[in-house]
């Protein structure tokens, strides 16, 4: 399975709630990293779950690059 | 790419939507109420009493301009009313609860410290409403 090396890695723009609020207004696509039983029980609205450890190639394909990406996980720690 | 620094607990500590298998479970912001008298710590205390008459609540919450809780004003506090300030008889700085925490936590806590009522505020401490204890009770599963 193909895996993401350094050279791919883009630093995230950390954001707060009015920024997050204002990209999902514009079609921004809300990722959760945290693992699959965190994701089920509750979950910010149309949020798809791709789980921190499984990041790669394959897992990030349904994501479209042209649209705005949000990534949260349970909180700031 | 953007990262949501704050996480899932704020989306949920502002009692915002949410989906999936519990998010239908009862919370304190699925139970509170949104009439709790308000007041600014200059307002004067004949008025506030009155609005607190008015209310189904015993007492008033005290907040900045911008919604942050400052403190509790019971209505018995106010009596004999005057038009001195609220201010200086509010009890300053009440324990509050965000709204995403479960009813029978809620219920609990507010039994431990004999508490009747749950102020529930956002992370930033702004009012977002209130609910009695037996109503917490009743919606615990």
């Amino acid at each position: 399975m193909p895996s993401l090396s350094y050279r791919d890695i883009t630093m995230a723009t950390p954001i707060g709630l009015d920024q997050l609020l204002e990209l999902a207004d514009h079609g921004a696509q809300v990722v959760e990293v945290l693992p699959a039983d965190d994701y089920a029980p509750v979950h910010l609205p149309g949020a798809i779950n791709l789980p921190l450890r499984q990041l790669d190639e394959r897992s990030t394909a349904v994501l479209d690059r042209t649209r705005p990406i949000v990534v949260y996980c349970w909180d700031s720690l | 790419m953007y990262d949501y620094v704050p996480g899932k607990v704020d989306w949920l500590a502002h009692n915002l939507e949410v989906e999936g298998e519990r998010a239908g479970a009862p919370t304190l912001g699925r139970v509170m109420r949104h009439d709790v008298v308000r007041c600014a710590p200059t307002d004067p205390r004949t008025a506030v009493l009155e609005s607190i008459k008015g209310s189904p609540y015993p007492f008033a919450v005290m907040t900045s301009a911008d919604g942050t809780v400052l403190g509790r004003v019971p209505a018995s506090a106010l009596d004999p009313p005057s038009d001195e300030p609220v201010w200086d008889v509010a009890e300053p700085g009440p324990k509050t609860f965000r709204p995403h925490h479960a009813v029978e936590n809620v219920a609990r806590q507010l039994a431990e410290k004999d508490l009747r009522w749950a102020i529930a505020t956002t992370p930033e401490g702004r009012l977002l409403g209130v609910a009695s204890r037996e109503d917490l009770e009743r919606a615990a599963p």
